[in-house]
Formats: C-alpha cells, sequence, structure tokens
C-alpha cells in the first residue's frame, strides 16, 4: 500500500512539475493543482497510513495521528483559494495582454 | 496597568484626535493636549514614586514561551525623560496650534506627534529590551510621517527617507546587539540586564554587543559619522523640529547610553568608542554650527554638537560625568525646544529663516527677541543660565579625564575649542538675527506673534533661568533620581552651585566666552574660507552614492537572475529544488527504506491507485487540449478524496470532495474566456524565429527530466517517511480533545480549538484571497466567445426544466445537510470548513441551473459582509475568552440538553467555528459568483434586449450554464 502512495505522489508531483513549466496560463493551473494534491497527500501521509482508524473518539478504538489531518484540511481550503486567485490573475492578464502566455507576450489569440 | 495604559493613550489619542480634528483645528488642539494630560495623569502615581526613588515594574505575560513579556519600568531615569516627552510635549502641542498656518490640517500634524509621543513613552518605559526596540523603531516610522510631514515638498520627503533609511537601520544593528545581550544574560528583562554588568563585560561577545548597540544609539542621536539625516530633517514644520530635535526623538540615543550605562559602561572598549565619537561630534557640529546660514541649520548642527557633548559625558565614563551627562540632557532639551519654537516664530513672522537677511528683528519683536536671547545665552554656556552649569562640570570632567590619559592636554584643548565655537554660534543666532542693521527684502513685515504662541518659549525660558540661578532648589531632586537610576548605584558627591572657586573649568569657561566673541568678531574670512571648500565634502552625497551603488547592485544582481520568463524563473525554482534535496538525500547515510512493516494490497486499492496514476499522467500528456485535462483533474482529485477516505481521513475526504466540486466549477467557468486548446509550443514564434521549433522541442524534454526527476525524488522521500515508524505528538491531542476541547473528532478539536489561532491566520488568507480576487474581477472585459472551438453556437436550451426544478427543490435540502454537518463536526466527521464548502455548492447550484438574474434577485450580490462578520466572530470568540482571564482562543463547553433536540454538544469554539462556516461561504460565493458576473458582463449582446426581455433569457444570463455544457458538444 505504501508503494502505491509513494507512486501515486511521484506521479502526482512530476506531472505537476512538468505542467508547471508550460508557457500557457490554463496548464500551469492544472499543474499547481495536481502539486497540491502531492504535497497534500504526503503531508497527510506523515501521519503514516492507517486502516479504519479514523480520529474520532470512541471507546476503546486505536487512531491515526489527527495532526497531519487538521494540517491538510486547511490546506485543500486555502489551496482552493490559490488556485481560484491564480486562476483569476490569469484572466485579467488575458484581458490586460491579449494572450494567455505566462509572460503575456507570444501570439497573440 | 498604569504604565501600559499611559504608553497605549497617545495611540489611540492619535486615531481619535485625527477624526476630532474635523469639528475644526481648536477642537483638534484641545483633544491632543487632553490625550498628553491623560498620559500624564495615568503615569501620575508612579511617577511620584519614581521621585521618591521607587521603581515601578508591571509585567503582562505576551510570549511566555520565548521568554517575552510585555513589561514596563518606570524609575529615575523613565521619570525624567517621561516628564520631558510629556511636558514638552504639551507644550509643541500648543504652539503648533499657532505655527501651522490653516491650509495645513492640523489633525494629521496632532495625530503622528501623538504617535511618535507613545512610541517615545514606550522607548522610555520598556523594561523588556526587545520591546524596547519595536517603541524605537515605531519612532523611527513616526518621525518619518512627521519629518515628511509637507508631503508636497520634495526635500520633505527626502529628509524623512533619509532619516529613516539611517535610523532603520541602526535600529537593525541595536536589535542584533540586544539579541547579544540576551544570548550573554540569558534574560532581555532590564533589571536582570542591569544587574549583569560584569558578565557582559567579561564574555567574549562584549565587544560585538556593544560596537551594535552604540551603532543604533549613534544612529539615532546624530553622532559622527551618522549626523548628516539630522540637519535634512529640519525640512519638518518647526514645531517638529523643536520636538523631535531637542527632548525626544534624537534623545533616545543618549537615553539608551543613560540607560545600559551600568551594563556597558566601564570598559576602555566603552571610553574610546563613545568618548571618541562624542568628541568628534562635540567638535564638528560645534564648527559647522556656526556657518550655516539658515537659522535651523545652525540650531541643528547645535543639537548635533550638544548630542555630542553628552556621548562625550556618558563616554568618560565617570558616575561624575554620567550625573552631568543627566544634567545637560535636562537643560539642552529645555533651552534647544526653546530655541526651536523661537526660530519658528521669527520664520513665521519673516517667511524666510536665511540669517543674511533676516537682521535687526529687535525693533519688530523684542519680546521674542528677549526670549529667544536667554535661550541662546544657555546653549552658549553663560553663566546664570543653566547651560553653563553643566557645560562646566563637562569641562571639570574632560580636566579629570585629561589626567588618566597620556599627553593628556589635549582632551580639555579640543572640548574648549568646541566652547569657544559654541559662544560664536549663540553670538550669531542673537547678534545676526536682532541687530546687525535692518532686515533685507523680508517676504513679510515682521511682528510679534499671537500672546499664547510665546507661551511655551517663556515657560521653557523661566525653566533656563530658574536652573541657571537655583539649580539646588529646582533641578537636584529631579537629577538625583535620575542619575541615581542611570548608575543603578550610590550618587557621586556633586555640587550644583554657580561659583565652584577658581578652577580649571571656571577658566576654560571664561576662555570659551571670550574665544567666542573675538572668533565672532572677525568672522569675516573665516566664512570666505568656509565658502570655498563649502559642499567639497558633504556625507550625505556619500551616503547618496552608496545607496545608489547598492540600488544599481540589487538592480543588476535581480536582473541576471529574473529575466521576465516565468518558465525561467520555475525551472530554477524546480531545479534548485532539486539540487538542494538531492545533495541533502545524497549525503544521508540512513537507509531508504525504513523497518516500519507494509500494509497489504488490496483489489479495489490497486485499482484505485493505478486509476490515479493514469488519470494524472492523462491529464499530463492531453493537456493541450485544456476540457479533456481538466476532467481527468477533477478525478484524479475525486480519487484523491478516495485515499483519505481508504486511510481513516474522513474530514480530509469530505473537504476534497466539496472542493473539488468548486474547483472544477471555478475552472470551467475561466476555460469559457481562455482558448479551448493550447498552442503547440513547438511553433515557432516571432522572436525565437526559425531556431524556436527546435528551442522549444528541446525544452520539452529537459521539462520531462526536471518532472521525472523530481516525481521520482518525491516518491522516494515519500516512500521513506512511510516506511519509517511514526514519532508523534498526536497523543497529547487525542488523550485531551474530549477533556480539554469537549469534542471527540479531533481534526476539529484541532482545527477549532487546540490549534484556533493557525485556523484564524488561515481564514484571514482565504478572505483576504477572495477580495484579491474581487479587486482583479472588477471592471473585467473579456471577450466573450460566441461559438465553441469548432464554431458552433451554445445550447440554445439554457436552463433545462428539469435541473432548474431539482436545484430549487434540492437547496432546502443541501442547506440542511450543512447545518447537520456543521452541528456534528465537533464530534463526528464534519465542521465548518466541510459545512461551508456544501453549502457554497448548493447555492451555486441555484446559479448553475437557474442562471444569474434568477439567483441575484434572490440572494445578496455581494457577500463582503459574510466574510467580515466570520472573521468578526472568529475574533470575539478569542478575544472573549480574555474576559475570563484565559488566554487567545481558550474554549469553554459544555452539554446542555434541549427540548425535542436531545442533548447538544456546544462548546465556545462552535462560535468560532461558525465564522469559519461563514468566511468559506463567503469567500467561496464571492470567487464564483463574480467570475460569473464577468460572464454577463463581458458578454457583448448583439441582439436588441428589448426583444429578448421577455420570452427569453438574455444572452448574459446563459453563459454561465453554457460554460458548463461544452462537454456536450465537444467531441473530445
Amino acid at each position: 500500500m505504501e508503494t502505491l502512495i509513494a507512486l501515486a505522489i511521484g506521479t502526482l508531483t512530476g506531472c505537476g512539475v512538468y505542467l508547471v513549466l508550460r508557457a500557457h496560463t490554463f496548464p500551469v493551473v492544472l499543474g499547481l493543482t495536481l502539486l497540491s494534491y502531492a504535497v497534500n497527500l504526503f503531508l497527510f501521509s506523515t501521519g503514516r497510513l492507517a486502516i479504519g482508524q479514523p480520529p474520532v473518539i470512541s471507546a476503546g478504538a486505536s487512531y491515526t495521528d489527527p495532526l497531519p489531518q487538521a494540517l491538510v484540511l486547511t490546506a485543500i481550503v486555502i489551496g482552493f483559494a490559490m488556485t481560484a486567485f491564480v486562476i483569476m490573475l490569469a484572466l485579467r492578464a488575458r484581458a490586460e495582454l491579449g494572450n494567455d502566455h505566462v509572460d503575456g507576450r507570444g501570439d497573440a489569440l | 496597568m498604569n504604565l501600559l495604559l499611559a504608553v497605549l493613550v497617545p495611540f489611540i489619542g492619535a486615531a481619535w484626535v485625527a477624526w476630532a480634528s474635523r469639528r475644526g483645528r481648536a477642537a483638534a488642539a484641545w483633544n491632543a493636549g487632553g490625550v498628553a494630560l491623560l498620559a500624564l495623569l495615568l503615569l501620575w502615581p508612579a511617577l511620584t514614586a519614581g521621585f521618591a526613588g521607587q521603581t515601578t515594574i508591571e509585567r503582562l505575560a505576551w510570549i511566555p514561551a520565548a521568554g517575552l513579556d510585555l513589561a514596563f519600568r518606570l524609575d529615575g531615569l523613565g521619570l525624567l525623560f517621561a516628564a520631558m516627552i510629556l511636558g514638552i510635549g504639551g507644550l509643541v502641542i500648543l504652539y503648533a496650534y499657532y505655527y501651522l498656518s490653516h491650509q495645513d490640517s492640523l489633525g494629521r500634524l496632532y495625530a503622528y506627534l501623538l504617535l511618535f509621543m507613545g512610541a517615545m513613552l514606550g522607548v522610555v518605559l520598556s523594561e523588556n529590551l526587545i520591546q524596547l526596540l519595536v517603541f524605537w523603531e515605531l519612532t523611527s516610522l513616526s518621525s518619518f510621517l512627521l519629518i515628511a510631514y509637507w508631503r508636497k515638498r520634495e526635500a520633505a520627503r527626502r529628509g524623512a527617507k533619509l532619516a529613516l533609511t539611517i535610523t532603520g537601520a541602526g535600529g537593525l544593528a541595536l536589535l542584533a546587539g540586544f539579541l547579544l545581550i540576551g544570548e550573554i544574560v540569558g534574560s532581555y528583562e532590564l533589571s536582570v540586564v542591569l544587574a549583569s554588568g560584569d558578565a557582559i563585560r567579561a564574555d567574549p561577545l562584549y565587544l560585538p554587543a556593544l560596537v551594535l548597540v552604540l551603532l543604533g544609539a549613534f544612529t539615532k542621536s546624530a553622532q559622527f559619522p551618522f549626523h548628516f539625516w539630522l540637519p535634512h530633517a529640519m525640512a519638518a514644520p518647526t514645531p517638529v523640529s523643536a520636538y523631535l530635535h531637542s527632548a525626544t526623538m534624537v534623545k533616545a540615543g543618549v537615553f539608551l547610553l543613560a540607560r545600559l550605562f551600568p551594563a556597558l559602561s566601564g570598559t576602555p572598549e566603552w571610553n574610546w568608542l563613545v568618548g571618541g565619537t562624542g568628541l568628534a561630534t562635540l567638535l564638528l557640529g560645534a564648527v559647522v554650527a556656526l556657518f550655516k546660514h539658515d537659522l535651523k541649520g545652525l540650531l541643528a548642527y547645535s543639537t548635533i554638537s550638544h548630542l555630542g557633548l553628552v556621548t562625550a559625558l556618558f563616554g568618560i565614563g565617570t558616575p561624575l560625568a554620567a550625573v552631568a551627562g543627566v544634567f545637560h540632557i535636562i537643560n539642552h532639551a529645555t533651552f534647544k525646544a526653546g530655541l526651536f519654537m523661537a526660530a519658528g516664530i521669527i520664520d513665521h513672522e519673516c517667511g524666510t529663516r536665511d540669517m543674511r537677511r533676516i537682521n535687526g528683528l529687535w525693533k519688530y519683536m523684542p519680546h521674542t527677541a528677549v526670549l529667544a536671547m536667554v535661550a541662546a545665552a544657555a546653549m552658549a554656556g553663560v553663566p546664570l543660565f543653566n547651560g553653563f552649569l553643566s557645560k562646566e562640570m563637562f569641562f571639570a570632567e574632560a580636566v579629570d579625564a585629561a589626567g588618566q590619559l597620556r599627553f593628556g592636554i589635549w582632551l580639555p584643548a579640543a572640548v574648549t575649542f568646541a566652547g569657544v565655537f559654541a559662544v560664536a554660534y549663540s553670538l550669531r543666532f542673537i547678534h545676526d538675527v536682532f541687530f546687525n542693521g535692518e532686515p533685507i527684502d523680508l517676504p513679510r513685515t515682521p511682528h510679534e506673534p499671537p500672546r499664547w504662541m510665546k507661551v511655551p518659549v517663556e515657560i521653557l525660558v523661566a525653566i533656563c533661568l530658574l536652573v541657571g540661578i537655583l539649580p539646588a532648589l529646582t533641578v537636584e531632586p529631579l537629577l538625583a533620581v535620575a542619575a541615581g537610576a542611570v548608575l543603578q548605584g550610590p550618587l557621586p558627591e556633586h555640587d550644583l552651585a554657580l561659583w565652584h572657586g577658581l578652577s580649571p573649568a571656571l577658566w576654560m569657561s571664561v576662555i570659551a566666552l571670550v574665544g567666542g566673541v573675538l572668533l565672532y568678531l572677525g568672522r569675516k574670512p573665516l566664512f570666505r574660507l568656509h565658502d570655498r571648500i563649502e559642499g567639497r565634502l558633504d556625507a550625505r552625497e556619500i551616503y547618496e552614492h552608496l545607496l545608489e551603488g547598492t540600488l544599481a547592485f540589487a538592480h543588476r544582481a535581480t536582473a541576471a537572475f529574473d529575466t521576465g520568463s516565468l518558465q525561467r524563473q520555475a525551472t530554477l525554482i524546480v531545479v534548485s529544488a532539486l539540487v538542494l534535496a538531492g545533495t541533502g538525500l545524497l549525503g544521508a547515510a540512513a537507509p531508504l527504506t525504513g523497518p516500519r512493516p507494509l500494509l497489504p494490497v488490496d483489489g479495489v486499492s490497486l485499482i484505485a491507485g493505478l486509476a490515479l496514476v493514469t488519470a494524472t499522467l492523462a491529464a499530463t500528456f492531453l493537456h493541450r487540449r485544456r476540457f479533456v485535462a481538466l476532467t481527468l483533474v477533477g478525478a484524479v482529485g475525486l480519487l484523491v478524496a478516495l485515499v483519505f477516505i481508504k486511510f481513516s481521513a474522513p474530514d480530509l475526504a469530505l473537504t476534497q470532495l466539496s472542493v473539488e466540486v468548486v474547483t472544477v466549477v471555478l475552472l470551467l467557468l475561466a476555460l469559457y474566456f481562455l482558448p479551448a486548446e493550447t498552442p503547440a509550443e513547438s511553433r515557432p514564434s516571432r522572436e525565437e524565429g526559425a531556431g524556436g521549433g527546435r528551442a522549444a522541442n528541446s525544452r520539452h524534454w529537459r521539462d520531462g527530466i526536471l518532472a521525472i526527476v523530481a516525481g521520482a525524488g518525491a516518491a522516494l522521500l515519500a516512500w521513506a517517511v512511510l516506511t519509517r515508524p511514526a514519532d508523534t505528538i498526536a497523543g497529547w491531542f487525542l488523550a485531551n480533545s474530549v477533556s480539554g476541547g469537549g469534542g471527540t473528532n479531533v481534526v476539529n478539536v484541532i482545527l477549532v480549538d487546540f490549534r484556533g489561532f493557525d485556523t484564524f491566520g488561515e481564514i484571514t488568507v482565504l478572505a483576504i484571497a477572495a477580495l484579491g480576487i474581487f479587486a482583479l474581477l472588477e471592471n473585467l472585459h473579456l471577450p466573450a466567445p460566441r461559438h465553441d472551438a469548432h464554431g458552433r453556437a451554445w445550447d440554445a436550451d439554457i436552463h433545462p426544466l428539469i435541473m432548474a426544478t431539482f436545484a430549487r427543490l434540492l437547496l432546502p435540502l443541501a442547506l440542511l445537510v450543512s447545518v447537520f454537518i456543521f452541528l456534528r463536526g465537533h464530534n463526528l466527521p464534519g465542521g465548518g470548513f466541510i459545512a461551508g464548502l456544501i453549502t457554497a455548492i448548493a447555492l451555486i447550484m441555484q446559479y448553475l441551473a437557474n442562471g444569474v438574474t434568477w439567483t441575484h434577485a434572490r440572494l445578496p450580490a455581494h457577500t463582503h459582509p459574510w466574510i467580515a462578520t466570520g472573521l468578526f466572530i472568529a475574533l470575539a470568540t478569542g478575544l472573549a475568552s480574555w474576559l475570563f482571564g484565559r488566554p487567545f482562543l481558550t474554549s469553554a463547553f459544555g452539554h446542555p440538553i434541549l427540548p425535542w433536540l436531545g442533548e447538544l454538544p456546544l462548546a465556545s469554539a462552535m462560535a468560532f467555528d461558525l465564522g469559519v462556516y461563514l468566511v468559506v461561504v463567503g469567500a467561496t460565493l464571492l470567487i464564483l459568483i463574480n467570475l460569473g458576473m464577468a460572464h454577463q458582463a463581458s458578454h457583448h449582446d448583439p441582439t436588441p434586449k428589448s426583444l429578448l426581455r421577455s420570452d427569453l433569457p438574455s444572452r448574459g444570463e446563459e453563459t454561465l450554464g453554457a460554460a458548463l455544457r461544452v462537454s456536450r458538444e465537444d467531441p473530445h
């Protein structure tokens, strides 16, 4: 199971990095989204993997680490805010500059 | 609490006065004076105690874990400075009322002045060194505002910037010095630091600490070679100069010398550094002052000189010299404030400050002339005026210190030389301005100023005289407590009297007086000489060269890295991350795989995992077909949510699921305005020319390799973490969740209780992001495509009846679910974040299904108030715990049993969670609705509206839904 998660994190990171390095805004935003999945999964996995042990107190149960979960929960929401901000920036740049190149130059659309 | 309040009152008062000034100038002045008086009243008990020799210390826990307390201290030295700050501050407030013209905003000046007053009080009343530094920097900032008060004037802005740069840089050095002292002593408390002088002096870090602290003090007190900011600060209105450059701002540096005297003095390093700098400044200031034609320029250099005198006294380092230093601080504050005010009156009445034009004012304003002459005589050190007493003590100390030095005779000689110049420039101030013929070409005809404008000067001049004639009766008690606090020990024998017999100091005074008069009489050739060499060596030019050099270097360095290309920047970041992480990982000797037993893989997980990997790869390879890529990314997000479910994180799964929905909707809406396909990067663009294709191709390869390395690195890192046993602090949270936070859902309890402060920060970020997006979208006009990428028109059936109906039916249910999720959040998976997202989705559904117009009629257009309310509730919940004497955001809880509902787990944290909920709903809706509005605004309607209004929805309305239905027609 650990292999699978490590593989998933690796793929998400690699693909995220590749997309972030693209020259047009929309793929970059998608890349950032993938990267934030990767980071969230990685942070989450620092609490190690546990099946069927949610950190909700009940009699006699064992629990997984709640702290990374709390961190990731807010990270997901902030990640959304960041994605939203970047995509709006991209729209604004498109409106002001007439293209969707990340540096605002290149072929007019 | 009184000390804390007294320091806070001017800060609050600043805002209050700025507001009150709308009721007129008089209201502003009365209120500002009232604020100063209130601060004085609050300090009164501590002041009287300080006068009796007691030290008042107040302490409030601030960051106890870091050893930081909000601690205030009032002893003799604090008493003296607080009295000067508030006393002269009060006089300046009265004076400024008459000085400032009716076009200038008096309220703004008072607000800045009070800010400065509070900062200065904070400096002199701080018990904690770090806290002292915070106030120290506040004085730099508020003095910047004051100096730049006439912000339309170039000179004012430059002077303010210069002062801020120099004193700000000194503040940084001071911080480093304080940190070193804290390291040596193990505490930032002044009481401890002052008692550990021997330990500090014996420490190897003593010299660096001393130099850094002195840099702070010297920059603030305009000591050579940092003196040049002060003359340029004369661009400030004169009341500001009278306040900042007599009693307060520049005195902060010598205050620090006095404050840390027991801790740092008593070594040769101290004597030479402090004494040498003081002496150099004394001489330089005295000589330059004589040649300044600007009235305030003369006073500025004289201030520099007198500050050098005080510094030199502390540098001599004997207890008696320290007493003299404190005495001169008092005397200089009184006569220099008076002189600045007099200069302001002259400027005010003549319209110029040029002493070559201002002559013979005696005839026009004899009253002011008398006042100015008394103050100038005190500045010169004429007997019967207060300046004489401390100056004679200084001479005596110089003679004493010379006895300790080989060839020490130069010291009294240099000091007397400075004294000669002091007499000469004081004489010039009197003779040039009030006598010396007739005024030349003045813009206005001078006459006496308003009666009350002279009152502050009269008070100060009276003090000069009283202290000068009857020192033992007037100033001695204050001097005794202040000097006692400086020395932190017994006071040396000293005798404040006019006549000490025919001592060497007396002869030096006589030489200074006679020499000064002679020098002034023979000034003409000196002035010619000065005119010839003036401007050859200007410290400010050196400073500006340095500044320009630094800026040019920064520009070049930035330009070398930042070519304006995001791709290049991102590549640099990725490469450097890889290099750094790679060296770290390769250098580590530990094995890659840890000993933790692995979990077995089951079939479903395997399929889901492979699906995640496949979808990610597919999204990347198909990224040029944007709609497909977005759909795939959405699928990846859902699969990530599945991962969270599988591995015991129900809260995360719920959050991820709802965020995913919102993100995809948002990106779809945005995609409507962007090209549906990414153009191939390999196509040569205009700049790149024919070689562009190959360059772009190699870029694909390079990025691909970077991506693979990064992915492999992340996978290995994750593997290394996952296979190692966890060493976690989770036990504490699990054990205290129910007893401390009153909830069984530990994740939620951490969010709203244990780490509530973090969450508060996070929702603030969310709110800021939403507002930023709102600003970005304002007046956004994007060309809305009328067709999709294949040239087909949008679907005409924009709001299918079935979808619209069901969305409306679902709304109450969805809201009910979100309330349920919210309420149970403290004990079971759920909470404010998730409930907020669900509510937002439910409302956005209405926009999608029913269109903007329909929904707008039923929902508020702006959700800013929701965000504000949410933040306010969260903050208020946190602050409420202060009311019960508990730290910020301590929660209380109970389990009331309500009729019908049964037991309700109610924690104060729930109110906090409500704040979170409102912020999340408000921010999410703000973002999405405004993008939806951009659709409406951008859409150019080709058909006359009147034809459409009645039966068909307008074109703008359809776009939201239409954007989402691109898929139906998209063949991909």
